[in-house]
Formats: C-alpha cells, structure tokens, sequence
C-alpha cells in the first residue's frame, strides 16, 4: 500500500522530464528524408553570367562536397554567405549551389556583388529540384559523401560554429572513410 | 489540293510547337484547377492530407506559402500524370518524410503516439475501477458491524418515523 503513494511523484517526476527535455527541441528541424540516400536526379542550367550548371553527376565524382541552397531573396543566405567566401578561400571542400526560386537578374547581381563561394551553381527556377532535395526553406546546406549519397543536411544559417563543428567534422570523417 | 492539305498540316504544327511550351510552362506555374473535376476532387483531398512545411501546422491546401502553392501544383501535375492517390502521396513522402503526412502512419516509431493515449486511458480505468471497489467495500463494512443493540435501536428509529408520518 505504501508504494501506492508514490506512484502520483514517479509519473509527475517522468512527465516534468517529459517536458522538459520536450522544451529543448527544435520543431522547425525537420528530419530529412533523404539522409543517406542518393542525390535526386536532376539537372540545373548556370546562374545567369556563369558557366557551370549543377546536375546529379557532379556530385557523383568521387568527392565529398557541400550543396548549399540559396537565393538573393534570402536574408539568411547574406548572413552565411562570408562563413562560405571564408570556406571557398581555404579550399577545404568543394561548395555548389543551387539557386532556389530566383530572378536570374538579382541572383547574377547577387553573386557579383558580395562574391561567389560556388564552383558550380544551378538555377532552379520553378523550385522542382529543390522539392525534389526536400528543401522546405532557404537557406538549406547538404553535405554529400564521394559515392553521391546525402549524408547530412543543415536548415538554416550556417554559423561559422556550425561549420567548424558539425559540418567540416563529418566532411573529415567521410574523407577519411575513403 | 494535297498541297494545300500538307500546307495546312505543316502551319498546324507551327502553331502547336509554338504554343506547346506556353502551356507546359502555365501549367507548371499556376495554381489552377485540373480540368478534369474528379481529378480536381482527388487533387484537393489530397492537398488537405498535406503539411504546409513552412507553416507547419497548415495544411497546403490552407497555406499561403509558395513552397504549399509549388505543392498544390506538384499534386495536380502528379494526378494529371495518371498516379494514384497513394502514389502521389508516396512521391512527396520520399522527398519529405513522413512529417508531410497531417496524419502520420501507423507503425513502429509511432505506435506511442497512436496507442499511447488508449493505453493511458486503460489504465486510468484500471484505477477507477479499483478505488470504487475499495471505497465500497467500507459502508459494507459499517452496515455489518452493528451489534445487535443497534439493530433494535434502528429498527426503533425506523417504525417511529414510519408512525410519524401515518
């Protein structure tokens, strides 16, 4: 009868846990789909002024790269946009783009004015590719291992922080994997 | 005369490659109503089956949000394109997760979720059960363990008032 009494504060004590642990999560991170599975197929004209498009293929090189979903609309996208100029410099991982939902005017404009971090960057006009990468909001970073599988993907602005411990991590893991 | 037949065939088909990309290109890009109107049914069930994933607890066919109207479209293109509604929910499904779905499936990782609530209401029925059975067990009790004084004493009390009210 005794520990009948102390059932109320057990569960009382699991569902503060519960919650508390709930407060912690972040609703907006949506887990992807896509992790570990190939890059969708698809293929991507230049950014207007640029000459390298983005498809499938160039993901499926033999290298570990960065795909980082961006557009001039993006506010976001300004504020990591010197976290990867910084990353292009060092020449670490090799960084494409695709151009989310973009006036091929502004996003030209764009990658002339504060610099472009990409060695290749794909125009998706209609936003279908970016469905098909399951990109529900701009900006989205995507690391892709040497055999073109997603491995991991980042919502929202890359932090010089996030970069150095979280993505540049798992890029060295996955180099070295090889 | 066959020549004229074969001059109308050749400005026919001018005309519909010109014009042929102006349709691809509309219908890709607005969100209008499939012409079929049991097409357009199933296609507007299924968008309200559909998590805006911007607003997340919208459905795209309430959301305002272009990435819910790109969506809308990608369903009515799915179905025109003669995929059933299982399909066409499978097809988005792959791109983004079972989160999409307004109404998240059945199996292993949410069996909590769907099961949980049942279970809890069990057991908290399991409890009621058990309280009312021990809280009735007491008057039971009482009503046993007058002696036989009381007896007399309440079978007394009881034919007073019986004669009060004659």
């Amino acid at each position: 009868m005794r520990l009948g009494y102390i059932i109320p504060f057990v569960l009382f004590f699991a569902l503060a846990v519960a919650l508390y642990v709930g407060l912690g999560l972040k609703p907006r991170d949506i887990p992807s789909a896509l992790i570990d599975k190939p890059v969708p197929e698809f293929n991507l004209p230049p950014v207007k002024d640029h000459d390298l498009g983005l498809k499938s293929a160039d993901l499926q090189v033999g290298e570990v790269t960065l795909v980082n979903v961006f557009a001039s609309w993006c506010g976001p996208c300004r504020v990591e946009h010197p976290v990867f100029m910084a990353l292009a410099k060092s020449g670490e991982v090799t960084l494409h783009g695709i151009n989310y939902k973009d006036d091929p005017d502004n996003a030209s404009n764009w990658l002339a004015r504060y610099g472009n971090p990409y060695k290749r960057a794909g125009a998706d006009r209609n936003g279908r590719v970016g469905i098909d990468w399951g990109v529900y909001g701009v900006p989205e970073t995507f690391v892709v291992d040497q055999g073109g599988r997603i491995r991991y993907k980042h919502v929202g602005v890359v932090s010089q922080d996030d970069l150095d411990n979280k993505i540049l991590p798992l890029v060295r893991k996955l180099k070295a994997k090889k | 005369m066959n020549r004229f037949a074969r001059f109308i065939v050749l400005i026919f088909a001018i005309v519909s490659i010109l014009v042929t990309p102006v349709l691809v290109q509309a219908q890709s890009t607005i969100d209008k109503p499939l012409e079929n109107p049991v097409d357009e049914t199933r296609a507007l069930a299924l968008h309200k089956l559909l998590r805006c994933l911007v607003c997340q607890n919208q459905s795209i066919s309430d959301s305002n949000a272009e990435l819910a109207r790109d969506l809308r479209i990608l369903v009515r293109q799915r179905i025109a394109a003669g995929d059933s509604d299982d399909e066409t929910l499978a097809y988005i499904v792959d791109r983004y997760g079972d989160w999409v779905l307004l109404d998240p499936p059945v199996k292993s990782s949410t069996y909590v979720l769907w099961f949980g609530p049942v279970v809890i209401f069990l057991l908290a029925l399991f409890g009621v059960f058990l309280f009312m059975r021990r809280s009735r067990i007491v008057p039971v009790a009482t009503a046993a363990s007058l002696n036989a004084e009381e007896e007399v004493k309440l079978k007394k009390l009881l034919d007073d008032t019986q004669e009060g009210n004659s």
